[in-house]
């Protein structure tokens, strides 16, 4: 069964967890720069937000890529960066219409959420159930419960 | 280590950026934050410095936990001589502004002497300089911010800043950083306006600057640890839904809420300015108050309100900037803006709250200071000439037109400034500012709470509920249930709750951990981030040092024992209801307990003996 990342801004707080596990991860360092997800702040809504790739089955940057250096992982349906390969030329950058793929000037290349090979860090620090990691056929499955739960069926068992 | 190991010292007078290493001796005794950034403070000023004089210094820090995944690891202090007490001032703000420090590859920040012209200084990782702000010189808070956001190109620069307040010097001007964040109390914005420095932007990109001792054994202590934050009721649920207005009710129905200047123990609007009336949908536009709860970086309890008012409320009608969500009342704000003066509309709260927000000063201070003008008021000594229009205890608008003219120090707002123990003294009764050491009461009555007296009366930053919070065993039951009344034991458990809080604020975490950590939680934090040995024994020490060296520092300014004191009325005059009916402090009792469990003589000197014990 593939996954996926699913994000529910209703739960979250800003608390930025997500983006220092994501650094953690993979530069070991803590500087939220260096994170791949990230939550955005809307002050006046009230509202975070986080916000990461959603692994396009038809992925922009892939399409784009001149050099081949972005491949599918088909166990997670993440779409991975090849270091050695990316010649760090961007045009990933522009044709991605969501922002989620960007150049790192420390190593010459670009970076982007991989799903941390099945097993995300951002999900696993989440505190309050904003980021998961789940049946990617069903990430509307809370969505559907809650509305199922507002359904009236009192009068028909009475 | 923990530690960037980089302390960046600004001259403002010569406007000069010079790096230097960190005393990595004084980290190893003073561990970081509030108290290494005292150490730097005590060993380079006077104590006798006039703290507006640019000999005062201000330092901004942070701590070995600030800018790690450990829950809450994101706090900076500002330590300086406070304008408001004369005493050391230490200020504690969460926020995102004190990370983004530590990304940048500082630990502290020393600033010395005063601009010549209004600078700011921004910080862009290793690189520093001082810019000319006299175009932001006046503006808000939330415009300077946005401001240097734009001049810069850069959204994801943080910023901390004064205020209007703290420009003009209002004597507990605070330092807000991201919008609603506050290094709030005892003025350590008002020397910052002295220094005409408007403000600090921060970006912080490095990755190399504070590796810790043991990431493995740190990653998973702060993975157990946030496991029990999370269990536990206070920061599992009840910080989450009500943040610390949580208190409000059971603070009012204990009997040991302040009320009216202190006249009253109990206030019959509590209810009305509760955290369960933030939840509550308003009959005019059917919403409620608060819209949602925020973290501050890397807090997995959220307490943070986020607030959006009434539209139609009289203080934002055609004020649309007031009309989007901002940070709400907190406990301690709602009850100085609210309870302290006798004002139930919450919505009214909620603007006043967002003004001291955005023009930068301290809603505790400022709700108190009005409490004591309206009983000037009430006993005619203040007349309604003096003040420009009536002020009764009770007054909503009084007050938050107060609140207008405090951030501007215009007309009666100017005294409102000056904070109780100024205003009292020059209306001639000093008795009837609610102070201790200058510095305004919190939400908690000494009459109520006998520990929390005691705590209040031996503060050394003045009178406040972060350095010693008693209303832990004496309400809640953490560690223990202490009887709010007794005076037995309440010595002892008070240095332990001061030592702790003192390695806490010195660590880059949140003192609100402390609901649900005990030491056992926090040391192998510490100890897994920091290079050396941090057994709790020596972490106690380290808190008890702390606390010796800042006693140290007020004896030197000149303060005695006689400014470990509880004003007259809590002396004397008698809790009027509730379950506390009758009670008066008991400090006498208590005070000589403490100077001796403290290792202090009957002068409330540290001995010899205690001294060389600490090292300090």
């Amino acid at each position: 069964m593939q996954k996926s990342l699913h994000l529910d801004p209703n739960k979250c707080t800003g608390c930025l967890q997500c983006e220092m596990a994501c650094a953690w991860e993979k530069y070991e360092t803590f500087t939220i720069a260096k994170s791949r997800i990230k939550v955005f702040t809307f002050h006046h809504e009230g509202r975070f937000v986080p916000y990461t790739c959603t692994q396009c089955d038809e992925a922009w940057c892939l399409i784009a890529c001149p050099v081949d250096a972005i491949k599918l992982d088909p166990v997670t349906g993440a779409k991975i960066v090849l270091e050695p390969t990316c010649v760090g030329c961007k045009v990933c950058t522009i044709a991605c219409p969501f922002g989620t793929i960007n150049y790192v000037a420390q190593t010459g290349k670009v970076q982007k959420c991989d799903l941390c090979d099945g097993d995300p860090a951002c999900a696993k620090a989440c505190p309050t159930g904003a980021i998961t990691y789940v049946d990617a056929d069903w990430t509307g499955l809370g969505k559907m419960r809650a509305w199922a739960g507002k359904t009236d069926t009192t009068a028909a068992t009475a | 280590m923990a530690w960037t190991r980089n302390v960046l010292r600004v001259n403002l007078s010569a406007g000069t950026c010079t790096p230097e290493p960190l005393n990595m001796t004084w980290a190893q005794d003073y561990l970081g934050q509030r108290g290494l950034a005292t150490k730097y403070f005590v060993s380079e000023v006077d104590p006798k410095v006039d703290p507006f004089a640019p000999e005062n210094e201000l330092i901004f820090v942070t701590g070995p936990l600030t800018g790690t995944m450990a829950s809450t690891g994101g706090r900076y202090s500002v330590v300086t001589k406070g304008p408001l007490t004369g005493a050391i001032a230490c200020s504690n703000s969460g926020g995102y502004f004190g990370a983004e420090l530590k990304f940048a590859g500082w630990d502290m920040l020393i600033f010395e002497g005063a601009s010549p012209k209004p600078v700011y200084l921004l910080l862009i990782d290793g690189k520093a300089e001082l810019v000319d702000a006299g175009s932001l010189w006046g503006k808000t808070v939330w415009e300077t911010e946005e401001e240097i956001k734009k001049v810069h190109q850069d959204p994801q620069i943080r910023v901390a800043a004064i205020g209007r307040a703290g420009e003009i010097g209002v004597l507990y001007a605070g330092i807000v950083n991201d919008l609603h964040r506050a290094a709030g109390r005892s003025g350590v914005g008002a020397v910052m306006g002295s220094k005409n420095l408007k403000a600090v932007a921060v970006r912080g990109t490095r990755t190399d600057s504070y590796p810790l001792a043991n990431p493995k054994a740190f990653l998973a202590a702060t993975e157990a640890a946030k496991k029990v934050l999370a269990a536990n009721g206070v920061t599992g649920q009840g910080l989450p839904t009500y943040g610390t207005q949580v208190l409000m009710n059971v603070i009012n129905e204990l009997g040991a809420l302040p009320t009216r200047n202190h006249r009253d123990i109990q206030f019959e609007g509590a209810g009305d300015i509760s955290g369960e009336a933030m939840h509550r949908k308003r009959p005019t536009d059917g919403k409620a108050n608060l819209v949602t709860n925020g973290a501050c970086f890397g807090c997995t309890i959220a307490c943070g309100r986020i607030s959006r008012m009434d539209p139609g409320h009289f203080t934002v009608k055609d004020k649309p900037q007031y009309q989007g969500a901002s940070g709400g009342v907190e406990y301690e704000a709602a009850w100085a803006l609210g309870a302290a003066n006798g004002v139930n509309d919450l919505e009214a709260l909620t603007y006043a709250n967002f003004l001291c927000n955005e023009h930068g000063f301290d809603p505790i201070s400022f709700g108190a200071t009005v409490g004591a003008a309206m009983e000037l008021y009430d006993l005619g000594i203040l007349t309604k000439d003096e003040v420009g229009f009536e002020l009764p205890f009770g007054s909503t608008e009084a007050m938050v037109k107060l609140a207008e003219l405090t951030a501007r120090g215009e007309g009666f707002g100017k005294e409102i400034g000056m904070g109780s123990r100024r205003l009292c003294a020059k209306y001639g009764r000093p008795d009837l500012s609610m102070t201790v050491k200058g510095q305004e009461f919190p939400a908690y009555d000494g009459r109520g709470l006998q520990g929390m007296g005691l705590a209040y009366a031996t503060s050394n930053r003045g009178a406040c509920h972060l350095r010693g919070y008693m209303v832990s065993p004496e309400v809640l039951g953490i560690p223990v249930k202490m009887d709010p009344q007794a005076t037995e034991g309440k010595a002892a458990m008070l240095k332990a709750f001061q030592d702790l809080t003192a390695v806490v604020d010195s660590a880059g975490i949140c003192l609100f951990t402390t609901f649900a950590w005990g030491l056992a939680d926090i040391q192998p934090q510490i100890q897994a981030a920091c290079e050396g040995d941090w057994s709790p024994e020596r972490l106690l020490l380290v808190g008890e040092r702390i606390w010796n060296m800042e006693r140290e520092f007020n004896l030197a300014a000149g303060l005695t024992k006689k400014d470990d004191c509880l004003p007259p009325r809590l002396m004397k005059e008698e809790a009027k209801t509730g379950p506390q009916k009758g009670a008066v402090s008991k400090l006498d009792v208590m005070l000589p307990e403490y100077y001796e469990v403290r290792g202090w003589t009957a002068e409330g000197v540290p001995t010899a003996g205690t001294r060389a014990r600490l090292g300090v």
